[in-house]
């Protein structure tokens, strides 16, 4: 059963990084398209959670908790840089 | 003393000038005269063992697979030279301390000395041929430091990058011709090589060895064509001349021909080349020689006319001739060095060396007139002095060789050349110091102290001895070295003062009456001489250099004109058409393995990565969001790096992805955000057709790699292996990373950190210029909106660090066996301080800041050398690991291993080099003295404290 969850789920988070990326590319702004990226960073640690769950391995676990760490940092750097043009004052 | 530490000494003293210069002038050249001597006594220990025909050796495996050891030895002829080197150099120093002036920097002076002096004693002493061309570059290096001590001359600038430009090409010569030697004779030994004569002299490669081997000899010993730098060279200070030009440097391409002898010589080519060349340089270097007004430019002709003398002699390739040369390079060594330095004397004393400005100086400089006629009365020829003697034996040995059947060619020449040889000897002596006292000269002449007569008069007994007692004297030494020389046991004739009546002694009667006569006809010779056009070499080796100055130039600049697209086509055409030619030539693997099935996922992935890769080209005139989709990049290739099961990758590729956005976005900050379109249509096309090509042969390499076995076995299994039995670790990336590979990662730690400190570097001294203040007061090409130090970033930044730091010290200790390491820990420790920095601002952080960068980066490197150190104390190679267990009471087992340390190091260097360039880019845009004291502008915390106290007071 957990199978069938499983391919449900890599389907529904796989189409969502293809809307993503279709949002990187058409976007008005560069401000969306920086949410665009965040959401398929956020989105590729689901994934990486169910891959984990599906080949029954924690191999992924540090990849996913790192991602959620430090993605962000990338998201704020690019929101300093549009609204301060400097990110380091 | 072991002939390591004789060759070593120069080298070692070298070091007491320069130091001991602060200590005074005379503690300065003591120490330079010592080491000498020193070393002189080391090899006149061995003498008497030489001198009974042993050789000395020392051997020492050095980079043995190159054919390339520390291998020395000393018989008679590597005897003989050392003690010149040695011997005259003692004589060069006592004279130098002397001779050099109060603002010349006598430290730099001796340690160049004895720079070149170690060189000099490594070629005679080499045994092995390699090491000896190794020695001979270093004399170039030297001898030019030395020729262009006095930096403030034009002339000496020029000479001293003359003689470096042509005794280094004939270096370059010199190693082909001896590398063929060596194959050759299948050794790079000479002792082994000089028993090959018939291998080497059949071989077809001999004739091609042979002229570049001479190539070298010739440029250096200044023989004909190569003759012109020599005189050029005369621009340094006398003592420099005196010492390379009698008994050293020059004589280091006659001691190669020497060495060499018992191979080469022999031949018809050896004799049509060699005794050629040394003939016509002897002749043309007296004629040039007596038309020179410099008493050093005289000497100096004079210098190549001897050289090309002893050439000559070698170049007869008979016994007879070379015990000739052998005994000629002893007398020349001590008569020219001893003129060189009255001639230094004359124009340290009467401030000229004009020939035509002096005269008269017999009465005002006795000592000096005296020595100076001893020895140019020896380089003339005159009985009974030493020159007078290998004179003789030349002439015989001339008086019957025969050039192309030719019985006359050879003895006429060398009676010329000994004839301009007698008339500008006498002419020395004559116009220098005899006729009238002048009162014009520029400084009232007078006899110096005995400081620097002391050499010259030493080297003139020497002169005069060696002519009364030529057998007693230099007898059993010339017979040594004339036997290792040519390599047999010679039945030797006595050395003798007469010889009887011979047609040599018609010859040299011929010459000296001659050089009289030509002396005396002098006035009106010099005239049509200075009338006469005549090639000036000087001139042509300026064309000559500018042409391949300008044609190298020309190249280059077509090649290189600083367009990085230019580089990348070229790059990528070339690689193309090997790529091309590889695969149209050679055998292709054929498909072993089955493709994986292609999943919904992966298909995902490959459309994210390919579409975004796509759009990175369409949009990349906007540059910021060429970075958004450079991110898409990223992050796919992480997520594909984890589902091929390389985890380790992952987390380096997601941390690396951090790092770069946050320097890309400081870069972009001072620069345009669009690209100017610049391309021509038809560059477009070409570019897209290169790139194109490019990216789908490296594609269709790496599938054929994939599916197929490559040619040789794959070392994986061996790392796979030896992982935790060797390493102590499962994780193999890390094992490979710290042990397997330690040292390459010793190496890039270091190099990360060099580049680090250079971008550091950079930014201080962008910092010190006008640059400065253009910064400053910089307005932003984009509106500024929001606060500087956002409340809900501070807070959240600061809630991260402990987090951050400890993933980070999680991941650095189960690197060994799981995921992780110390490089992945040390990215995720200094993203964890960069949030700060971003979060509260430059000056904030950098407050708080109590270790400097380059410490971090420093002790990192000394960490992992350290633990790299350890393993000496158990006898094993550098960074070898080592592993065990300590199982802590109600803890389980645990693992400890050195590797564990090294990781350390890398962590450390990771970190502080990181954050080094962050730091220094940051710099740029950081404008002290606008940013509040507080870590956020907008505080309701502070605001109700302020309200607190106001309602207080």
């Amino acid at each position: 059963m957990i199978d069938y969850a499983l391919y449900f789920a890599f389907a529904c988070f796989g189409s969502a990084l293809l809307m993503n990326l279709w949002k990187i590319v058409t976007a008005h702004g560069v401000g969306d398209r920086v949410l665009a990226l965040d959401t398929m960073v956020v989105n590729s640690i689901a994934i990486l959670v169910l891959m984990g769950i599906f080949q029954g391995t924690e191999v992924f676990f540090e990849a996913t908790m790192i991602i959620a760490m430090l993605g962000f940092v990338s998201t704020v750097a690019f929101a300093r840089f549009m609204l301060r043009g400097n990110i380091i004052e | 003393m072991s002939l390591f530490l004789i060759a070593a000494l120069p080298f070692l003293g070298a070091v007491f000038p320069a130091l001991l210069i602060r200590a005074g002038r005379n503690a300065c050249s003591w120490s330079a005269g010592l080491t000498t001597a020193l070393a002189l006594v080391g090899v006149l220990l061995h003498a008497p063992a030489v001198m009974r025909g042993e050789v000395i050796q020392a051997r020492a495996d050095w980079l043995p697979g190159l054919g390339l050891n520390a291998n020395f030895f000393m018989d008679g002829l590597g005897m003989l030279f050392a003690i010149l080197i040695l011997g005259i150099g003692l004589l060069i120093i006592i004279y130098a301390r002397n001779y050099l002036s109060r603002e010349d920097p006598m430290g730099n002076f001796y340690a160049y000395l004895l720079l070149f002096q170690g060189a000099m004693v490594g070629i005679v002493l080499s045994d092995n041929i390699l090491l000896l061309v190794i020695f001979w570059e270093l004399t170039s290096l030297s001898s030019f430091l030395l020729i262009g001590y006095w930096r403030h001359l034009p002339e000496g600038r020029q000479g001293a990058r003359m003689a470096l430009a042509v005794t280094g090409a004939g270096g370059l010569a010199l190693i082909g011709g001896v590398l063929l030697l060596g194959h050759i004779a299948g050794s790079y030994d000479l002792t082994v090589i000089l028993q090959q004569k018939d291998v080497v002299q059949e071989s077809p490669l001999y004739l091609t060895a042979l002229i570049l081997i001479l190539l070298g000899c010739f440029t250096k010993s200044a023989q004909f064509p190569f003759h012109f730098w020599l005189p050029h060279a005369m621009a340094a200070p006398t003592p420099v001349s005196a010492y390379l030009h009698s008994a050293t440097m020059v004589k280091a391409g006659l001691f190669l021909m020497a060495r060499l002898w018992p191979v080469l010589a022999g031949t018809p080519e050896w004799f049509y080349i060699v005794a050629t060349a040394g003939l016509i340089t002897m002749v043309l270097g007296a004629v040039i020689a007596l038309f020179k007004d410099d008493l050093k430019a005289l000497l100096a002709f004079s210098t190549v006319s001897h050289l090309g003398l002893i050439t000559m002699l070698l170049g007869f390739g008979t016994t007879a001739a070379a015990t000739a040369a052998v005994f000629h390079i002893i007398n020349h060594a001590t008569f020219k060095a001893a003129l060189f330095m009255t001639a230094g004397i004359v124009d340290h004393e009467a401030h000229t060396r004009d020939i035509k400005r002096l005269g008269g100086l017999r009465k005002l400089m006795p000592v000096t007139f005296l020595l100076a006629t001893l020895a140019a009365l020896s380089m003339a020829g005159i009985p009974p002095l030493n020159g007078f003697l290998s004179k003789e034996m030349m002439l015989e040995e001339a008086s019957h060789t025969y050039w192309l059947d030719n019985h006359w060619l050879i003895p006429v020449m060398v009676t010329i050349g000994a004839l301009f040889s007698a008339a500008y000897s006498f002419r020395y002596v004559v116009h220098t110091f005899l006729g009238p006292v002048r009162d014009d000269y520029p400084h009232r002449p007078h006899d110096p102290g005995a400081g620097m007569w002391l050499s010259p008069a030493i080297l003139v007994a020497l002169v005069v001895a060696i002519g009364l007692f030529p057998q007693a004297i230099a007898g059993p030494l010339v017979h040594t070295v004339a036997d290792a020389v040519t390599g047999q046991q010679l039945d030797h004739h006595k050395l003798k003062l007469w010889h009887g009546v011979t047609p040599a002694l018609y010859m040299s009667a011929i010459a000296v009456i001659g050089g009289a006569i030509l002396l005396a006809m002098h006035r009106p010779m010099d005239r049509a001489w200075i009338a006469a056009p005549r090639p000036e070499a000087k001139a042509i080796f300026d064309r000559l250099v500018g042409a391949l100055t300008a044609l190298c130039r020309g190249v280059t600049d077509r090649l290189h004109d600083g367009a990085l697209g230019r580089y990348a086509a070229i790059f990528l055409a070339v690689m193309l058409v090997l790529g091309g030619y590889a695969y149209a030539t050679g055998t292709t693997i054929g498909a072993t393995r089955s493709g994986m099935p292609v999943t919904l996922l992966p298909l995902i992935g490959w459309i994210c990565l390919i579409g975004s890769t796509i759009c990175v080209v369409w949009f990349h005139r906007n540059r910021l969001l060429t970075l958004v989709l450079i991110g898409v990049v990223g992050l796919v290739v992480s997520l594909s790096f984890n589902y091929f099961s390389a985890p380790d990758l992952a987390l380096t590729q997601l941390s690396v992805e951090v790092v770069t956005i946050i320097l890309m976005l400081l870069a972009l900050n001072f620069m345009p955000k669009t690209t100017p379109a610049e391309s021509s249509g038809g560059r477009k096309l070409r570019d897209a057709v290169l790139s194109v090509g490019g990216g789908l042969g490296v594609g269709g390499l790496i599938y054929a790699l994939l599916r197929g076995d490559s040619a040789f076995p794959s070392i994986s299994a061996f790392h796979l292996e030896n992982s935790y039995k060797g390493g102590g670790g499962d994780n193999v990336v890390n094992v490979i990373l710290v042990d397997f590979r330690g040292f390459d990662t010793f190496g890039e730690i270091i190099v990360l950190g060099i580049a680090a400190v250079v971008i550091y570097a950079i930014t201080e001294a962008v910092m010190q210029t006008g640059v400065r203040a253009k910064l400053l007061n910089r307005v932003p090409d984009q509106p500024v909106a929001g606060d500087a130090h956002p409340m809900m970033m501070v807070v959240v930044t600061r809630v991260m660090m402990p987090v951050a730091l400890m993933v980070a010290a999680y991941i650095f200790f189960r690197g060994h066996n799981q995921p992780g390491g110390g490089f992945i820990a040390g990215l995720i420790a200094a993203i964890a301080i960069i949030m700060q920095y971003m979060a509260s601002g430059y000056g904030w952080a950098t407050e708080r800041q109590r270790y400097p960068y380059h410490a971090i980066i420093g002790s990192g490197v000394l960490v992992a050398a350290a633990t790299g150190m350890g393993a000496w104390l158990n006898d094993l190679p550098f960074l070898t690991s080592a592993f065990g267990y300590i199982y802590p009471p109600g803890l389980e087992k645990f693992e400890w291993a050195t590797a564990a340390l090294f990781d350390l190091g890398v962590f450390l260097a990771v970190v502080g080099a990181v954050l080094l360039a962050l730091d220094s880019l940051s710099r740029y845009a950081w404008k002290p003295h606008t940013d509040t004291p507080y870590p956020m502008d907008i505080n309701p915390a502070r605001d109700e404290a302020l309200a607190e106290e106001g309602r207080k007071a």
